[in-house]
């Protein structure tokens, strides 16, 4: 076991260490990283033409028809979004390569709230995280010293604010949609995690958390070449895009069938701006079902594309994501019933703040 | 050798498990292989991310699936 004032010296030796001996693989991936990026992007610039060519060349389909929409739909955005999915899975996978929850947890121990809660927020984003890890990464928080609304900040915004909504809203629906999904996610978190703070709910964790003592340098530092780390960014593309693309398949087919068949305005009567039940009941029906991001935001789109106003349907997906009760019957394991009710009480109201602005805000 | 594979049961979790079986049986060394999903249990060995795999008490990695290269270094050391 190390004590921590090693840990830098040992970092910095290993690097040294990985540009020395690593070396040809590292060159070896970088010669392969790099064309591979142009070509990505030559292809990416001509994929709105191979999808018309396939459309009405190749399949001889009428120009306008409805038919013919939802093709050219279908094969424009399946590449797309698939292309832009492994590039950014593969950047993300880098970059969570330099944070670990055991990083995080050390560099949240101890912050006041407020600026804690900001910084637990974003350290959600980037921080690799398994939805099992949930619980361990609760009471690991929570026995460092990091206050409860912080652990809950970042609890709320690593499951929601995850790449791969981020790279579907964008490639989907633009960059000012995911933008928002991005901002307000944030919002999300830090002001849920800092009400929750100020509710004092340590009473309602279960008791055997608050006795664990255990020695913080237990786990072995990290040592990461840059080659390990590219190696990290093509894992994470293989188990991520391998597990994910069947859905973004399926939901594009989806979403290209009531592209081009669905008449607009069509979700407008329902979810529209008009029915302001419409947020309360999207939060409530988006908190039994639990997808990931894949799954449920092609049908965000298409709800959208009907005429759903944009606030309902964030409000619905956030829902979603991040108030699932499969994740909340794994936090009984270490919160009492009534800090769960509360939690996901005041997620679901942040979320419908969300929605009610957004509905009110976007003319 | 006891090796514990932590995890409550989600896919990398089984993952971990199984490659570690798989390890342990090519590297041809007598070790038992448990695992432990129970996080009290699991909170005791100061581990707060799964999945994780634990060798004679030493924490040998945590939060990530390891490759079956890492584990049988860790067999044969």
């Amino acid at each position: 076991m190390e004590p921590s004032g090693c840990k830098s010296c040992c970092a910095k030796e290993t690097v040294d260490e990985g540009l020395g001996m690593g070396n040809g693989k590292l060159a070896r991936y970088l010669l392969l990283l790099a064309p591979s990026l142009v070509v990505w992007w030559l292809v990416y610039g001509m994929l709105p033409g191979f999808s018309r060519l396939l459309t009405y060349q190749v399949f001889g389909v009428t120009q306008g028809s409805h038919l013919g929409d939802s093709l050219e739909f279908l094969f424009y955005d399946t590449p797309k979004v698939l292309m832009l999915l492994t590039l950014v899975v593969f950047g993300v996978g880098i970059i969570r390569t330099f944070f670990t929850p055991e990083r995080t947890r050390k560099v949240l121990a101890g912050k006041r709230e407020s600026a804690g809660n900001v910084m637990a927020a974003l350290l959600g984003i980037v921080t690799p995280f398994c939805s099992c890890s949930a619980v361990p990464l609760f009471i690991g928080f929570v026995t460092a010293g990091v206050p409860m609304g912080v652990t809950f900040s970042f609890l709320i915004s690593a499951p929601m604010v995850n790449e791969i909504a981020l790279v579907l809203l964008y490639g989907l629906l633009g960059w000012k949609v995911a933008a928002l999904y991005l901002g307000t996610g944030l919002f999300v978190a830090i002001l849920a995690g800092w009400v929750l703070g100020k509710l004092n709910l340590e009473p309602y964790v279960e008791d055997w958390v608050m006795k664990i003592r255990t020695d913080p340098s237990v786990v072995p530092a990290d040592e990461q070449t840059w080659a390990d780390r590219i190696e990290a960014g093509l894992r994470a593309v293989k188990d991520i895009v391998g597990k994910v693309w069947i859905y973004v398949v399926v939901g594009i087919a989806v979403g290209a069938g009531i592209h081009g068949y669905v008449p607009e305005g069509f979700m407008a009567s329902i979810m529209g701006k008009g029915a302001w039940w419409s947020v309360p009941a999207a939060v409530l029906v988006g908190i039994p079902m639990y997808s990931n991001a894949a799954g449920i935001v092609p049908v965000v789109e298409a709800l959208l594309g009907k005429g759903a106003a944009l606030g309902t349907v964030l409000a619905f997906m956030m829902s979603v994501i991040a108030l699932s009760l499969p994740e909340m019957v794994i936090l009984r394991k270490v919160l009492k019933p009534r800090l769960i009710l509360v939690f996901a009480g005041v997620v679901g109201l942040g979320i419908l703040l969300v929605g009610y602005l957004f509905n009110a805000v976007i003319a | 050798m006891e090796i514990k594979v932590l995890g409550p049961g989600c896919a990398k979790c089984k993952e971990t498990e199984k490659l570690v079986r798989e390890a342990v049986h090519e590297a041809g060394v007598t070790a038992t292989v448990e695992k432990i999903s129970d996080f009290q249990q699991i909170a005791g060995y100061g581990v707060f991310s799964t999945p994780a795999v634990v060798i004679d008490d030493e924490v040998k990695v945590v939060g990530k699936v390891p490759s079956k290269s890492d584990v049988l270094s860790w067999l044969k050391a």
